[in-house]
C-alpha cells in the first residue's frame, strides 16, 4: 500500500509537469481555435534561451529570465502576426498543419541561436527526499509519514509552482478586463469583434501568456532533464493530457496531467513489467485513445452539437 | 499555344472521362515513362540510384499513401512511418517463415497485414475529427515501433531489433545493383500510382473527398462515413505498408523499428503539404522537394562555409534543415495551400496561351 | 384517395430540455407539394431532420412508404429513397460541378475497390452510364456551361442548383428542399419554382419544401403545414392558409 501510494504520488506530480505545458494549449486553443503543436517546442525555446543567455551572453539569472521572458513575448506576437493571421478562417486541419512546420522552424531556431549541445539548467532547486532537505534546513522530519518523506523536492516545488501559475492565471482571467475580452473571444470570435474587443491585441497578449508559460514549463523541464532536444518529444505528452481533460478547459489541462502522470507511473510499475518495460513511451497515448472511444469531448470539453 | 485542347473534341463521355483527355498529356506521360524506364537507366550513377532515386521513389509511395487519407478522405495522420514498419517487418516476416514465397508477393501480404493495423488504428476517427485524430495516430507512431522492438518474433529475436531484408528475387533474377533495384520500385510505383489515380476518379474517392468536405452532407446522400473512412485508411495503409517494405528492401537493405520514428512521419507529412493536398501528382512532387531539399542545403552550407573560410558549428546542417523544412511548410500552408502541384497546374493553364499574351 | 408516402406522427424533439418540436403530424400525399412554413426558430429545419434521420425524434414515428422508421440513420433515409438541399449550402467545395452531382449517385453504383481500382471494364462502363444519367440532370437544370469548375467558385443561385442536381442525382421518391430560394433575385426564384413543378411533374416525386416567401409557397405548394414554436398551429391548402386567423396572428403578432 505504502508503496502504491509513493508510486502514485510520484505520478501525480510527474503530471504537475505534462499539465504545464498542456496549460499553454489550452490558452491558444481557447482564445483562436488553433491547436498549437508548436507549444512544446516553445518550451524548448524557452528553456535553451534562458541557460544560452546566461553562458553565451554572460547574463546574472534574474537578466536572462528577464530576456528570456521579452524574447517569449516576441516569439508569441510575430507567430500570431506573420505565421496564423493570413490562415484566419481557414480550416482547423491546416491551422494544426501549419503549427507543425513552426515547431520544425522554432526548433531549429532555438538551435541556431544557442547551438545543439545539452546545457544543465540549475534553479538552486534540491533533487532529493523531502525529508533530507528538511533536516539540511535545520528542522526535524521524523513526525511526516514515511511516504511524505520519500517525495522529491524537486516536484513539490514544481506543484507548488504549477499552482501557483494556475492560479493567478485564472485570476488574471477572471477578473481582469483583458481576460473578460479573452473569455468573450473565446465564445465567439465575431460577436467579440463586433462589441469593440480589440481582437488582435487579445490574440497578441494571449500569445505573450502562452509564451511566459512554455518558460515556466521550460524552466521547470529543464531543471529535471537538462535542456536538450529531448524536451520537445516530453511536450508532446501534454497532448494526451489535453485528449484527457478536453481542448479548451484549463481545470482540464491540470487534471489531465495529473491523471496521465499518475497512469503512466501505476502502469509502468505494476503492468510494465509483464511488456518487459518502457511501455511509458506509448502508454499515454492509447490511454487517451480508448477515452476518446467512450468521451469524445474529453472530461471538462463542451459537447459540440451538429448543426445542418 | 502549344499546350491546349482546342481542336481535340470528345464524342462520348467514356472519352471525356479518361484519364489523359488531352493528347499533349499523353505525349507528356510517354515521354516520363520513357525517361524513367529507358533513359536514366543508362545515364544514371549508381550514387543517383541510391541515395536519390530509390528513396524519391520510395518516399512517393508512402506520401502517395498519406495523400489518399489526408488530402482526399481528410484524415490527418501523424503514424505514417509506423505504418511503414508494420509493411517493412511483414514483409520480412512474411520471407523468413513461408520459405519460397515470390517477394512481390510478399510486398502485396504486406500491404494486406498494413491494411489491417491501419483500420484498427482508423476505428477512432468514427468518433473524433481533425487534430483530436492526429494525436491519436500518435499513438500508433509510439506503440508500433515499440511492440516491434519488445516482441523478439518479429525481428526474429535479433538483439539489436536490426532486420536484415534477404534478397529480392523474383522467378530466380535477383535484383541487386542499382539500377536494377531502381526499375523494380519504378514498375511498382507507377503501377500502384495508377491504381491510386484510378480510386480517386471513381466512386471510393468521390465519397473519400465528399466526407473530407462535409460528413453531414455526406452522409444523407447515402454515403456510409464509417466505410468510407475505414477504406481510407485501409488502402492509404496499404501503400504506406508497401512503401515501408520497399524502404528496407529495396532502399536500405537493412532496418530497426526505431528508424521509423515521428520524424520520418513529419517527413511524409511534409512531401504531401508541399507537393500537394489532394492530387496524386503532388506526392511526387513532394517527395523529389523533401528528397533533394537536404542534398542542395548540405552543399550550399559546406560549399559556402568553405568559400566564405567559415568553420562551421556542429549539427549546423541538420538545424537548418529544421529551419527550412518548418520555414517551407509555413509559407506553401499561407501563399500555396495546394501546393507545387497547384503551382504546375497555373503554369499549365499559362501554357495554354504561351507564347501569345491572350 | 392517393396514398401517403410520408406520415409524421406526433413527434417531438427536444435538445437538453429545449422544446424544438412539440407533438406535431402530418402527412406528405404521394406525387404532392407540401411547404413547411412557419417564423424563424419554429423548428422547420427540425423537422426535417428528424424526417431524413439526422435527429432521432424522443417521442412519436415517422412512417415512411408503410415503414415505421426505428433508430433510422440519413444512410438509410438516403437509401430507401429520401434525398434534400440544406439552408447553407452544403455542396463538397473541393470537387467540381460533375463530380458533386455523381456522388449524389454513390448509391447505385456497384464496382467494389479493386474493380474500381482497375477501372477498365465494369468500373468505366458504370461511370460512364452514371455519366449519361446525370447529364440528363444537368440539361434539366440548364448547367451546362459549368460542369467542370469547381463548386467553391460559383455564385450562390447556381450553387443551390447544384444542390438541388445532387439530390435529384439520386433519383429520390421523396425530396427535402430547406429553403431553396433563400437569398435569390425574383428571376432566380422563378427559374428555382419551376425546376420544383417540373421535378414533381416529371419524375412524380414528391416535395417537402421549406420556404419564407409566401408568394412562392402560395403558387407550388399542394398543401401548406404552419409551425410555431415547435407546434403545428395550422394545416391546409394555400387558400386556407391564406385565411386562417391562428396563422395570421402568428405572422404578424397579436396584442393579447
Amino acid at each position: 500500500m505504502e508503496f502504491f501510494l509513493e508510486v502514485l504520488i510520484g505520478g501525480l506530480l510527474a503530471g504537475v509537469m505534462y499539465s504545464l505545458v498542456a496549460l499553454g494549449f489550452v490558452l491558444i486553443y481557447k482564445a483562436s481555435g488553433v491547436f498549437n503543436f508548436a507549444q512544446g517546442a516553445m518550451v524548448f525555446f524557452a528553456a535553451l534561451t534562458f541557460v544560452g543567455a546566461q553562458e553565451k551572453l554572460g547574463l546574472s539569472l534574474w537578466a536572462a529570465l528577464a530576456f528570456s521572458l521579452l524574447l517569449m513575448i516576441l516569439l508569441g506576437v510575430l507567430t500570431e502576426k506573420i505565421v496564423l493571421r493570413p490562415l484566419v478562417n481557414q480550416p482547423p486541419i491546416s491551422l494544426f498543419m501549419v503549427t507543425i512546420g513552426l515547431t520544425f522552424f522554432v526548433e531549429g531556431l532555438a538551435q541556431l541561436m544557442w547551438g545543439t549541445k545539452v546545457y544543465p539548467l540549475e534553479l538552486g532547486i534540491p533533487d532529493e527526499p523531502v525529508a533530507t532537505t528538511i533536516e539540511s534546513l535545520g528542522l526535524s522530519a521524523t513526525n511526516l509519514p514515511t511516504v511524505l518523506q520519500e517525495i522529491n523536492s524537486f516536484d513539490l516545488i514544481a506543484a507548488i509552482v504549477a499552482g501557483v501559475l494556475v492560479a493567478g492565471l485564472a485570476i488574471f482571467f477572471q477578473i481582469t478586463k483583458i481576460g473578460r475580452a479573452l473569455r468573450a473571444v473565446a465564445d465567439d470570435h465575431q460577436a467579440a469583434l463586433s462589441i469593440g474587443i480589440p481582437l488582435k491585441s487579445i490574440w497578441a497578449i494571449v500569445w505573450s501568456v502562452a509564451g511566459f508559460v512554455a518558460l515556466v514549463a521550460g524552466l521547470m523541464w529543464g531543471a529535471r532533464n537538462g535542456v536538450q532536444f529531448a524536451l520537445t518529444f516530453v511536450a508532446l505528452k501534454a497532448l494526451p493530457v489535453l485528449i484527457l481533460g478536453g481542448f479548451d478547459s484549463v481545470m482540464g489541462a491540470i487534471v489531465g496531467g495529473l491523471i496521465i502522470g499518475a497512469l503512466e507511473k501505476l502502469a509502468e510499475v505494476y503492468i510494465g513489467p509483464f511488456f518487459g518495460g518502457g511501455i511509458e513511451i506509448w502508454f499515454a497515448y492509447v490511454a487517451a485513445l480508448l477515452f476518446l472511444l467512450i468521451r469524445p469531448e474529453g472530461l471538462f470539453g463542451d459537447k459540440q452539437i451538429d448543426r445542418v | 499555344m502549344f499546350y491546349r485542347e482546342s481542336g481535340q473534341l470528345k464524342t462520348s463521355y467514356q472519352e471525356d472521362q479518361a484519364l489523359l483527355s488531352i493528347t499533349q498529356d499523353r505525349i507528356g506521360l510517354l515521354l516520363i515513362l520513357i525517361g524513367a524506364f529507358v533513359l536514366i537507366p543508362l545515364l544514371a550513377s549508381d550514387y543517383w540510384f541510391t541515395a536519390i532515386l530509390i528513396p524519391f521513389l520510395v518516399f512517393s509511395l508512402a506520401a502517395l499513401g498519406l495523400n489518399l487519407l489526408t488530402g482526399y478522405a481528410g484524415q490527418l495522420s501523424l503514424g505514417t512511418a509506423a505504418f511503414m514498419a508494420v509493411g517493412a517487418f511483414a514483409a520480412y516476416n512474411f520471407e523468413l517463415r513461408v520459405p519460397g514465397l515470390p517477394v512481390l508477393v510478399s510486398f502485396i501480404l504486406a500491404g494486406i497485414t498494413t491494411a489491417i493495423v491501419g483500420i484498427a488504428f482508423g476505428i477512432p476517427s468514427l468518433r473524433i475529427r481533425g487534430f483530436y485524430l492526429a494525436v491519436a495516430t500518435l499513438a500508433a507512431q509510439f506503440f508500433i515501433p515499440w511492440l516491434l522492438v519488445k516482441v523478439g518474433w518479429f525481428t526474429n529475436y535479433s538483439s539489436s531489433g536490426v532486420i536484415t531484408t534477404q534478397p529480392v528475387e523474383i522467378f530466380g533474377y535477383v535484383f541487386d545493383s542499382p539500377v536494377e533495384r531502381y526499375l523494380l520500385v519504378l514498375a511498382i510505383v507507377s503501377v500502384l500510382a495508377l491504381l491510386a489515380k484510378n480510386l480517386v476518379r471513381s466512386n471510393i474517392g468521390r465519397a473519400w473527398m465528399a466526407v473530407r468536405d462535409m460528413d453531414v452532407a455526406a452522409e444523407v446522400i447515402g454515403i456510409k462515413i464509417m466505410r468510407t473512412k475505414l477504406i481510407a485508411f485501409g488502402v492509404s495503409s496499404f501503400y504506406c505498408g508497401v512503401a515501408g517494405a520497399l524502404y528496407a528492401y529495396v532502399y536500405l537493405g537493412s532496418v530497426e523499428p526505431d528508424g521509423f520514428n515521428l520524424d520520418l512521419s513529419f517527413r511524409i507529412l511534409f512531401m504531401v503539404i508541399i507537393g500537394g493536398i489532394g492530387s496524386i501528382m503532388g506526392s511526387f512532387f513532394g517527395a523529389a522537394f523533401i528528397t533533394l531539399l537536404p542534398i542542395f542545403l548540405d552543399i550550399i552550407i559546406n560549399d559556402g562555409a568553405a568559400l566564405l573560410n567559415l568553420k562551421l558549428a556542429a549539427g549546423i546542417t541538420s538545424v537548418m534543415q529544421l529551419l527550412v523544412f518548418g520555414g517551407l511548410i509555413i509559407f506553401f500552408l499561407i501563399v500555396e495551400p495546394l501546393g507545387l502541384a497547384r503551382l504546375w497546374q497555373i503554369t499549365k493553364e499559362k501554357l495554354r496561351l504561351w507564347p501569345f499574351p491572350h | 384517395m392517393t396514398e401517403n408516402i410520408l406520415n409524421v406522427n406526433k413527434v417531438s424533439l427536444s435538445f437538453g430540455g429545449v422544446a424544438a418540436l412539440k407533438n406535431v403530424s402530418f402527412q406528405v400525399e404521394e406525387h404532392k407539394i407540401l411547404a413547411i412554413i412557419g417564423p424563424n426558430g419554429a423548428g422547420k429545419s427540425s423537422l426535417l431532420n428528424v424526417v431524413n434521420g439526422v435527429y432521432k425524434p424522443q417521442k412519436g414515428q415517422v412512417i415512411f412508404k408503410g415503414k415505421t422508421w426505428k433508430n433510422v440513420v440519413p444512410y438509410e433515409a438516403a437509401r430507401s429513397g429520401i434525398a434534400r438541399t440544406f439552408q447553407n449550402i452544403a455542396l463538397f467545395k473541393g470537387m467540381s460541378v460533375l463530380d458533386n452531382i455523381l456522388t449524389g449517385r454513390n448509391l447505385k453504383m456497384r464496382a467494389g475497390l479493386l474493380s474500381q481500382a482497375i477501372y477498365l471494364g465494369k468500373c468505366q462502363r458504370e461511370e460512364t452510364n452514371h455519366r449519361k444519367a446525370v447529364e440528363q440532370i444537368i440539361d434539366f437544370l440548364q448547367i451546362q456551361h459549368i460542369r467542370k469548375t469547381p463548386v467553391g467558385r460559383l455564385p450562390y443561385g447556381l450553387q443551390k442548383r447544384v444542390e438541388l442536381a445532387r439530390a435529384l442525382a439520386a433519383e429520390p421518391e421523396l425530396l427535402l428542399l430547406d429553403e431553396p430560394m433563400a437569398g435569390m433575385n425574383v428571376e432566380e426564384k422563378e427559374d428555382m419554382s419551376r425546376f420544383i413543378l417540373d421535378v414533381n411533374e416529371e419524375y412524380g416525386t414528391s416535395v417537402i419544401l421549406i420556404e419564407h416567401d409566401m408568394g412562392v409557397v402560395m403558387d407550388i405548394s399542394d398543401k401548406v403545414v404552419v409551425l410555431d414554436y415547435g407546434k403545428k398551429i395550422g394545416e391546409g391548402t394555400p387558400e386556407e392558409i391564406r385565411n386562417n386567423q391562428e396563422v395570421i396572428d402568428a405572422y404578424l403578432g397579436v396584442a393579447r
